[in-house]
């Protein structure tokens, strides 16, 4: 090792302070370093990608014949299609909502590793580890939603309502993402270490997931589990993106569904996702402010 | 006053719900000075150095760095420091290089300037080969290095050290040695926590040995060892199961001030080398065998032992015993 410089060689050089202060400048720091780290996590990024693909072949090859579409002839080759048009904006909707796990992961880690500790200590914008953080998890979708994408269509499902509602409905996914990893943020500051992250921090998502219309209709549920299903924004995700991808919705033609956040899908996750990026990301500010690994 | 030194400190109280981590603790780390902050574990080390990189808000007291408060001007005093934890705190999965630009951009240092830091940095740490491979590639020290290198960046005025080389190996442990030695050498103040003696002594300008959140001595290392008075001898017996009775045998030698530890028995002397051959004629008329004698200096363990009543590094089980004994004060 050669003799270490410090103070002797020349002053350091700093950057002028942005119009709008450092919090973007910083969080694109982070979110570039987050991305860039995400691909060099090989197993992370199969298991993101796969999964959603093994669910698309699942659901479709396996419970598609199973679960009867209000308008399709139940047992038909024309209902299994059907049914696959109805699938894939479940799946979507799945997918984004496990964009979470990746930021409780991550900043679980960052935490237990004392990485965290290192950007408090630094000068940078004390907001910007989160934003960075979520941001990059969010914008990672996009690479999901392709490959998820491409599968759908090898099994039959098509955008049937033009680009510009299917650019609509991506981007209604994209805010979904963003919105569940600032809940994945609060809950990976939360949890005392990686192991619970990866367990307790996640188990969250499933009962999300799963007890809204992704894959089944509103209609085949009991009656306590269907009003939470129904104000679950999941479901209205998943029934915007069907409205916008021209996909069947699971209800007959000329019915209605009889809960507001489903008459009017798009409204109702714009409005919620606001409410909880609201609440979950100056609690995870808070948070990230009075962590420290002791 | 307070504003001069790199550090100062006065009456600093950190309570964690009902613990008192900090209990009072007065320090000062005047500007081109090495420090070394000695003390178990649990004894307030790393509470000190993270209220000091504004980690954590002080329950009580006052803190200065480089003449800015941690708690009102917190990142000027971000601007001036760079802190190296216990746990080399950098992305793992980023190469070394992309982290030091991470941790520069983040500085908000011109992306020239990084550039030219980081390149000298990877030279200076000798991790210009590993430069582009992530540092889940890297060993032990290696990371260390390049956490060290990280909270260069900025080229700060004054460096934390958090038990800088707990867990290397000896010879990573020299090589960090004798990088914090080059930087002191052209004026870096440093800030070194520690549980290795040799470390604090070897690298510290001045010691002050904390314990339960306190400061119970404050010297150089040879001060310290002054106050605790002579030479001591260290006798290794060959049968542990009479350990008990070579230390009665030996009481007219230490008086009541011998210690003892698996097969070891060690006091303080007066008289030099001709209590050398007392002590092997008290053990051979009891019969027992000697498998090592020695007389030396008095090192810092000896110190922090007749300081606080426990050894530097303790274990979890004794820590409980030790707390109901109270340490002997020096004035």
């Amino acid at each position: 090792m050669s003799e270490v410089k410090n103070l002797s060689t020349a002053a350091p050089v700093a950057m002028s302070r942005p119009l709008l202060g450092w919090t973007l400048h910083d969080s694109v720091v982070i979110a570039r370093s987050t991305i860039l780290a995400s691909f060099r996590i090989p197993e992370a990024l199969f298991f993101q990608l796969i999964q959603p693909v093994i669910f698309v072949l699942l659901f479709a090859y396996v419970f598609g014949g199973a679960i009867p579409i209000p308008g399709g002839d139940p047992g038909s080759a024309a209902d299994a299609s059907l049914y696959r048009q109805y699938l894939m904006p479940g799946i979507f909707g799945q997918t984004v909502a496990f964009a979470a796990a990746a930021s409780t992961v991550g900043l679980a880690e960052a935490m237990q590793k004392g990485i965290i500790d290192r950007y408090k200590a630094l000068p940078m914008s004390q907001s910007a580890a989160l934003i960075g953080n979520t941001f990059a998890n969010a914008l990672r979708q996009i690479l999901v939603l392709t490959v998820l994408s491409i599968t759908g269509y090898l099994v039959g499902w098509r955008i049937n309502d033009g680009i510009l509602n299917a650019v609509y409905a991506y981007l209604l996914l994209l805010l979904f993402a963003y919105t569940v990893t600032w809940v994945g943020a609060f809950v990976g500051l939360s949890v005392p270490n990686t192991e619970t992250a990866n367990t307790a921090g996640l188990i969250w998502i499933f009962p999300l997931t799963f007890l809204s219309n992704a894959f089944v209709p509103l209609d085949s549920l009991p009656s306590v589990l269907k009003v939470f299903a129904a104000y679950n924004p999941v479901s209205s995700l998943v029934l915007a993106t069907r409205q916008l991808f021209g996909n069947p919705t699971g209800y007959a033609p000329g019915t209605e569904p009889e809960f507001w956040s489903l008459q009017y899908p798009v409204l109702y996750t714009v409005i919620s996702c606001s409410v909880v990026i609201g609440i979950f990301a100056p609690l995870a500010i808070r948070k990230y402010r009075t962590v420290s690994r002791r | 006053m307070a504003k001069e030194d790199a550090v100062h400190v006065e009456g600093l109280v950190k309570e964690f719900g009902n613990v008192k981590a900090l209990d009072g603790l007065d320090l000062v780390v005047p500007r081109g000075q090495v420090v070394g902050l000695l003390g178990p574990n649990g004894s307030g080390k790393t509470t000190t150095v993270r209220i000091l990189a504004t980690l954590l808000k002080p329950t009580k007291g006052i803190a200065y760095v480089n003449g800015f408060n941690v708690e009102k001007q917190a990142d000027q005093v971000r601007h001036s420091i760079g802190l190296t934890g216990q746990y080399a705190a950098v992305d793992e999965f980023l190469t070394g290089r992309e982290n030091l630009r991470m941790f520069g951009d983040l500085y908000h240092l011109a992306p020239p300037y990084v550039k030219q830091r980081s390149q000298e940095l990877l030279e200076w740490f000798d991790l210009i080969e590993a430069a582009d491979r992530p540092a889940k590639t890297y060993s032990g020290g290696m990371r260390r290095r390049l956490d060290l290198a990280s909270s260069l960046i900025a080229k700060p005025r004054i460096l934390f050290l958090d038990e800088p080389t707990t867990g290397l190996d000896p010879r990573s442990r020299l090589g960090m040695w004798g990088v914090i030695e080059s930087l002191v050498a052209e004026g870096t103040t440093v800030l070194l926590t520690t549980q290795y003696l040799e470390e604090a002594d070897k690298l510290a300008d001045d010691i002050v040995v904390i314990d339960h959140g306190r400061v119970i001595a404050h010297g150089t290392a040879e001060e310290l060892k002054d106050q605790i008075g002579g030479d001591r001898i260290e006798v290794t017996i060959t049968d542990l199961e009479r350990i008990r009775d070579a230390q009665t045998a030996l009481a007219p030698v230490f008086g009541g001030e011998s210690m003892v530890s698996d097969s070891l028995v060690s006091g303080p002397v007066s008289g030099g080398s001709t209590v050398l051959v007392d002590v092997v004629r008290l053990l051979d008329s009891q019969n027992i065998a000697i498998a090592d004698l020695a007389l030396r200096r008095p090192t810092l363990d000896d110190v922090f032992l007749s300081l606080t009543g426990h050894g530097a590094v303790e274990e979890n089980s004794e820590k409980l015993a030790s707390r109901t004994r109270k340490g002997r004060k020096l004035s």
